[in-house]
């Protein structure tokens, strides 16, 4: 019997779900609200050097890399399973755009993050 | 079931329009899922960012500059407002998505598993917030 691809995207929908509700709010607000606006943070809290050390240190950019790719792999599942529910019907060429987008959005990730470098 | 001719019955199909606007419990369900799209956009903009910030100082401060754009502070407000309802939808249905776990011997309440997970998103956001204030200079 072909073993199912299923738990895999649900382990990664479950594990972004997670990880987006404990700490999707804060990291919208600093990196969305208060450092564009210099509110409580200075707008230089993002300033090239600062984000560069961020994303050099294997703690940054191991921290990137999960958000992004967790985020993207539980908003198309999320989005997939809902396509139904807008009148979409969701066939294989559903599947493959939206697991597809995430994909994309993990590996373009990946290749950035190790062109900043170490 | 067709002889060629077009059919003269009309069978009733129940209009699906709108069907998540009848009933509130729906609407929830509605909203909660609708979070995806704020989760998605939020993992897009941070690409793009990373990108941005490969390619060097000079993209790296297009992309700060975009953030402050009108346009993309009221995105963010948006964003913030939908990880919000996540935050609390995720924890909401938390207890029919993970397996029952017992206490003492006795089944940990629905209610004890969403005010947990309530607090943990509070304790977390704060604890980040905290994090970056203390990084800033």
């Amino acid at each position: 019997m072909k073993r199912s691809n299923a738990p895999i995207f649900w382990l990664l929908f479950g594990a972004g779900g997670m990880l987006s509700a404990l700490l999707g709010t804060a990291l919208v607000l600093i990196t969305g609200i208060a450092v564009p606006l210099g509110w409580t943070l200075p707008t230089d809290w993002m300033s090239y050097p600062r984000a560069q050390a961020f994303a050099q240190h294997w703690l940054g950019k191991g921290f990137l890399f999960v958000v992004i790719a967790l985020f993207a792999w539980h908003a198309v599942h999320r989005i997939f399973h809902s396509l139904h529910d807008v009148g979409v019907h969701a066939g294989m060429a559903a599947k493959w755009v939206c697991y597809g987008t995430a994909a994309v959005l993990t590996v373009v990730a990946a290749v950035a993050l190790l062109t900043i470098g170490f | 079931m067709s002889n060629g001719k077009a059919s003269v019955r009309r069978p009733y199909v129940r209009p699906m329009r709108g069907w998540w606007r009848r009933d509130p419990f729906f609407v929830r369900y509605m909203a909660r899922e609708a979070t995806a799209l704020a989760v998605l956009v939020y993992a897009i903009v941070l690409t793009v960012g990373v990108v941005r910030l490969a390619q060097g100082e000079a993209a790296w401060n297009g992309w700060l500059q975009a953030l402050r754009s009108p346009a993309s502070l009221l995105l963010h407000a948006v964003l913030l407002v939908s990880m919000v309802v996540h935050a609390h939808s995720w924890f909401d249905i938390m207890p029919k998505t993970m397996p029952i776990i017992f206490v003492g011997g006795r089944k940990l309440t629905a209610a004890t598993i969403q005010r947990i997970g309530w607090a943990a998103t509070v304790v977390v956001t704060c604890a980040v917030v905290a994090l970056a204030w203390w990084a800033r200079a």
